[in-house]
């Protein structure tokens, strides 16, 4: 500071150069105008420019006027630029005469600058909104600060030319802006206005062109109907979605009737936070979620004096899914609008949402009564990530549009990793790119079953590979050998010839929590408590509520949740009274349970199911492999409770119904149901003394609330006392908590705040999902730490 | 059978029990090999060793499995079968009146198909190192002029029809396996199929593929197909025919009847000109008459094959690499 202090006076008068190398996030983001504009307000002179490693400046001026430079440029950087670090280096030569300038990109280089989707800014929203501005009502209005990146990119470099905005010649106002330094425009690659870019429409069912009343835009119609009560699909930036009024009951049924998704909760857009307060509770921290340049879906606790929406928008739930108006269409949407739309992906249940127009006219034919269209192709599907606040942090539940595909710096250690690509679950599918120490991991892309979400995962495959110009040294893929993403990986890696790595997937979920929060490749071991659906362990058995001790190479089993028989397979995914029966046979018996408790609606339910056929599938093992599953113990709870006892229409429904039970009764649950630790290898977590407790107070006739309660508080308690056992016994301080049930709100913030008051260090999922969408980026780092650490071995 | 050392003795008595049932003049001269004259032409070789649990099932057992297995596996490159030849493996302990019916309904397998077995051979092994019964055959058979029957020649285009309801072998075994009882007793679909291919190339020559969807059930034979073709398929769920009882079975089981084994049924991929034609053929046999078009082949790098579901999507449906493993986390 003092050596500072006295430079800065003593060399005051003197010019020196400097040469600046800014990395992160700083291409495509209006960098280089915040550069010029800076330096000009410096008074320095030089350049700056785009090079493959990021923003280079070469800066001439006194070293007082470029250390504040330097400080201005991270505190004024552009909202959308993330600065990882800047490098100086003292430049030779002279001190150019031309002032300063921005210069082209040096040819041959590989730019880096592809940023996330981006919320509209407070300026591009304040000329939309402004009568008396070029871009007046215009929806395609965006800026370097904000706008279609991701969504619309086909290749690189990341110019107009390789966007669908190709299409579009900018106009001479349009242009004029691209090329002053000055604008907030500068090189804002989809800028567009009403004279050059692309337009909005309206359709009827038969694809024909909406005439529209006098003074009215596509736009304004399109509030209009949604008014009047119907759905209207609207092409958004990263898919179509379906839109109806969400207080209007008989429109919000039709729409869940004619898409086919009964049950799942429908997302919500609001015009501002302050709409948001009247249905839900939302605290500071939300509204940032919310309000933030990413633009996701919020989950909020619905408010319990709040004004009313249909019942069909999130039946059975206590929370809402809110978001706000992220593009200048929204924007002037719900500008007009005096309620809460539905804003649902526009797709039949289990598909993905539509991206082309003629997908849209076809597919949504019979769901939508009219078309919001526009003609800028959408090139890469973007769903609408989610976000929750749980345990006091936001967590994101699905990471797609304005999250991906920007990259996380990877911990110390993992600098030297190789090329990796991680191919993902099969579910919730995401790969990861691995490459200069950074992480890549794609938007969610869905179930590579379906065939449609299939091909859109090997297009964003390509495109990813394009644009980071990928070849991988190793692909990292699950141990199942049948899901397709490991099949695919498998003939990457031969026809690539990379080395193939395997990686099992809870050890997967551990290491995707430890590399978001930065732990050391050379990590002492911690312990991973994962609680999941399925994933296939080492010893070819169904694992899913696992105790791991592991670093990023290797793992032990030290403790399991006490396997079940999964009966049927897959169909106890679907069918939680299978569940039950697996459950209630294995720890007491059926014929006991039936004889105690005639009257319990779950034993109704099961005598009218082939219970000896079900009992001989057990014995002889038929399609009923034993599973340590989390997911199916809650599965087998809800059955118990008549929650989806028959099936579920969406994975993890049921879970999360008591979930809901749970969160009402937890006030005056008292203390949780105990579970048996047995010791052992591993040590078990078994079910018998839960059971027995459960199924008493049921008969007792205590509210399924507070059952539901019980059940999470003895679950968590069970799971916080053997990790605090286990960390003790193997002398760790870490404990990573991850795996899709840790999305349960009450079971996370209880097992991590047990964990926490005995003193250890808990890390938790924040920035990458705990289920499978984050499984890439833990199959990516174990992947690259085994290179890295392998290769040590072999060079000592 | 009986227990000790007296292997020899054992074999002897075999040897005499199939001489009896299969009762055929080839095998009677008592020679180490049969010879046969043959017409000239194109002769196909095939076979297939058979291990199964429970021997006897719903349908069938065993004995006429390992007829029908190999008989099948010849006619699906369109030959007329000739000869058949047994491979007998015994553990001792094997009780001699089950082998005695076994025997017995590979004989009726072998006469109804008109297809003698004119050779074999029997080792019994020592008790544990066997599986009670293992029996290997061999099939030979001769292909009619102008068929060229292939598993690569599928393209796109083509019509993709299957020749009757699918699963219900595997799941009469499964069944059987775990005692379950069923209201409807599913039976396996055990048959020989090449009366059925002889009408089918009587009425079109150039069938492109012929396969039968044995082990890893329809999927993996459309599978198989389109990897050897590098083609794609598309087929519809709704089109696929399947018994009530046996989708009531797979339901509960958890079973996807698509990758479920059938030993009489067979897939055949042709021409779209040549369909109608080949689907009336099917029709008109006993072993066809539930036959159906189920769909077609698609150009695709990848060589999937997809299926539309009654729900209106569209799945991948792929290779398994072991059993029904679950797949969802
Ligand atoms: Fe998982
Ligand atoms: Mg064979
Ligand atoms: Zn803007
Ligand atoms: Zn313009």
């Amino acid at each position: 500071m003092v050596i500072e202090a006295n430079r800065a006076t003593d060399q005051d008068e003197e010019v020196i150069g400097v040469a600046l190398r800014v990395r992160g996030l700083v291409q495509g983001v209006g960098f280089r105008p915040t550069v010029w504009r800076l330096a000009r307000k410096f008074e320095l002179s030089g350049e700056v420019l785009n090079d493959g490693e990021g923003v280079l400046i070469r800066a001439w001026g006194s070293p007082r006027s470029l250390a504040r430079f330097g400080d201005a440029l991270v505190e004024e950087r552009p909202p959308l630029a993330r600065i990882d670090g800047i490098e100086r280096m003292l430049l030779g030569g002279s001190e150019p005469q031309h002032g300063f300038r921005i210069v082209a990109s040096e040819a041959g280089t590989i730019t880096t600058g592809i940023v996330a989707d981006a919320a509209t800014c407070p300026d591009c929203r304040a000329e939309v909104q402004d009568p008396s501005n070029r871009r007046y009502r215009y929806p395609f209005t965006n800026c370097t600060h904000c706008g279609p990146r991701l969504s619309i990119v086909r290749a690189i470099p990341y110019d107009r030319a390789s966007t669908s905005m190709v299409a579009f010649p900018m106009c001479e106002d349009c242009r004029a802006e691209y090329e002053d330094p000055g604008d907030r425009r500068f090189h804002a690659e989809p800028n567009a206005c009403p004279v050059c870019g692309p337009r909005v429409w309206l359709e009827d069912v038969r694809g024909r062109e909406l005439a529209l009343e006098r003074g009215e835009d596509a736009v304004a119609a399109a509030v209009r109907l949604i008014r009047a009560g119907f759905i209207v699909a609207i092409k958004g930036i990263g898919g179509f979605q379906l839109a109806c009024d969400a207080a209007n009951a008989e429109a919000v049924d039709q729409l869940r009737t004619r898409k086919r998704r009964y049950h799942k909760p429908f997302a919500l857009m609001a015009r501002d936070t302050a709409m948001v307060r009247a249905y839900a509770d939302v605290t500071v921290e939300e509204a940032r979620s919310l309000e933030s340049s990413a633009g996701p879906i919020v989950i909020f606790d619905a408010a319990t004096a709040g004004e009313l929406l249909a019942p069909g928008v999130a039946p059975g739930q206590s929370t809402l899914g809110f978001m706000l108006p992220y593009t200048p269409l929204h924007h002037l949407l719900m500008r007009d609008l005096a309620r809460p739309i539905v804003l649902t992906s526009g797709n039949l249940s289990d598909e993905p949402q539509c991206t082309q127009n003629d997908a849209a006219r076809m597919k949504l034919k019979g769901v939508a009564d009219y078309w919001l269209m526009h003609d800028r192709d959408i090139v890469n599907r973007l769903d609408d990530s989610v976000l929750r606040r749980i345990d006091g942090a936001p967590v994101l539940l699905r990471r797609a549009r304005g999250f991906a595909p920007e990259p996380i710096r990877l911990p110390e250690g993992f600098a030297a990793a190789p090329r990796v690509l991680a191919m993902g679950a099969e579910l919730k599918s995401t790969f990861c790119l691995v490459r200069g120490g950074e992480a890549i991991v794609s938007q969610h892309i869905g179930d590579l079953e379906e065939a449609a979400t299939h091909s859109d995962f090997r297009a964003a495959l390509d495109l990813y590979r394009r644009l980071f110009a990928f070849t991988p040294d190793a692909v990292a893929v699950d141990r199942h050998p049948d899901y397709l993403s490991t099949q695919w990986g498998r003939s990457i890696a031969f026809d690539e010839g990379a080395r193939l790595i395997a990686v099992q997937h809870h050890h997967a979920h551990v290491a995707a929590c430890l590399a978001e929060h930065g732990v050391p490749v050379s990590t002492r071991p911690v312990l991973g408590v994962v609680l999941d659906g399925l994933g296939l362990g080492d010893d070819g058995g169904l694992w899913g509520g696992e105790f791991l001790l592991c670093d990023y190479t290797r793992y032990e089993r030290l403790a399991s949740f006490e396997p079940v028989p999964l009966l049927g397979g897959a169909k106890a995914m679907r069918e939680p009274w299978r569940n039950a029966f697996a459950h209630i046979e294995q720890v007491m018996g059926w014929e006991r349970v039936a004889e105690r408790y005639p009257d319990f609606a779950i034993t109704r339910l099961l005598r009218e199911k082939p219970v000896d056929q079900l009992r001989r599938m057990i014995a002889t093992k038929l399609n009923s492999p034993l599973s340590s599953s989390a997911g199916r113990v809650f599965d087998a709870v809800a059955a118990v409770l008549g929650v989806y006892a028959e099936a579920t229409s969406y994975e993890g429904q049921a879970a999360i119904e008591i979930e809901a039970l749970a969160e009402r009764g937890l006030g005056s649950a008292g203390d949780g149901y105990p579970c048996d630790i047995e010791e052992g290898a591993p040590l078990l977590i078994g079910w018998r003394a839960m059971w027995t407790a459960l199924l008493r107070d049921l008969a007792d006739g205590t509210a399924r609330e507070i059952i539901a309660a019980r059940f999470h508080i003895g679950l968590a308690k069970a799971v916080g006392r053997a990790a605090c056992q286990l960390a003790a016994r193997h002398g760790v301080e870490t404990v990573a908590l991850s795996g899709g049930v840790f999305q349960n709100r009450i079971l996370l913030g209880a097992v991590a705040q047990l964990l926490r008051d005995a003193g250890l260090l808990v890390l938790k999922p924040r920035r990458f999902p705990a289920n499978d969408g984050g499984l890439s980026l833990g199959q990516a780092v174990i992947a690259a730490a085994r290179e890295i650490i392998g290769r040590d071995k072999a060079g000592s | 059978m009986m227990h000790g050392s007296g292997g020899r003795a054992t074999a002897q008595l075999v040897t005499e029990l199939f001489v009896r049932h299969f009762d055929n003049p080839l095998l009677a001269q008592g020679n180490d090999q049969a010879a046969f004259d043959v017409a000239a032409g194109r002769l196909v070789m095939s076979t297939d060793g058979h291990v199964i649990s429970p021997v006897f099932f719903p349908g069938g057992d065993i004995g006429c499995l390992s007829v029908h297995g190999t008989l099948n596996d010849v006619a699906m490159s369109g030959a007329r079968p000739l000869y058949m030849s047994a491979g007998f493996i015994l553990e001792e302990g094997f009780p001699l009146q089950d082998l005695d019916r076994i025997v017995a309904s590979m004989a009726a397998a072998a006469r109804e198909a008109g297809v003698p077995i004119v050779t074999g051979d029997t080792k019994v092994v020592e008790k544990g190192k066997g599986d009670g019964i293992f029996i290997t055959t061999t099939g030979i058979g001769i292909v009619p002029e102008g068929v060229s029957i292939s598993g690569d020649r599928a393209s796109p285009g083509d019509k993709i029809i299957i020749s009757g309801s699918i699963g219900d072998h595997g799941v009469a075994i499964l069944s059987r396996r775990a005692n379950l009882e069923f209201e409807t007793e599913i039976r396996s679909d055990t048959a020989a199929l090449h009366g059925l291919v002889a009408a089918m190339v009587e009425a079109v020559p150039d069938i492109h593929c012929l396969r039968d969807p044995t082990r890893g059930g329809l999927a993996t034979t459309l599978n198989e197909l389109a990897q050897q073709s590098r083609v794609g398929m598309r087929i519809s769920e709704a089109a696929i025919p399947l018994k009530a009882e046996v989708h009531a079975a797979c339901e509960l089981l958890g079973l996807d009847p698509l990758y479920v084994a059938n030993e009489g049924k067979l897939v055949a991929i042709c021409a779209a000109d040549d369909a109608d034609l080949l689907l009336a053929a099917m029709r008109s046999h006993p072993l066809g008459a539930e036959a159906q078009v189920i769909g077609e082949v698609v150009p695709d790098p990848n060589a999937f094959v997809q299926m539309e579901t009654t729900f209106g999507g569209t799945r991948i449906v792929d290779w398994l690499a072991g059993e029904q493993l679950p797949r969802i986390c």
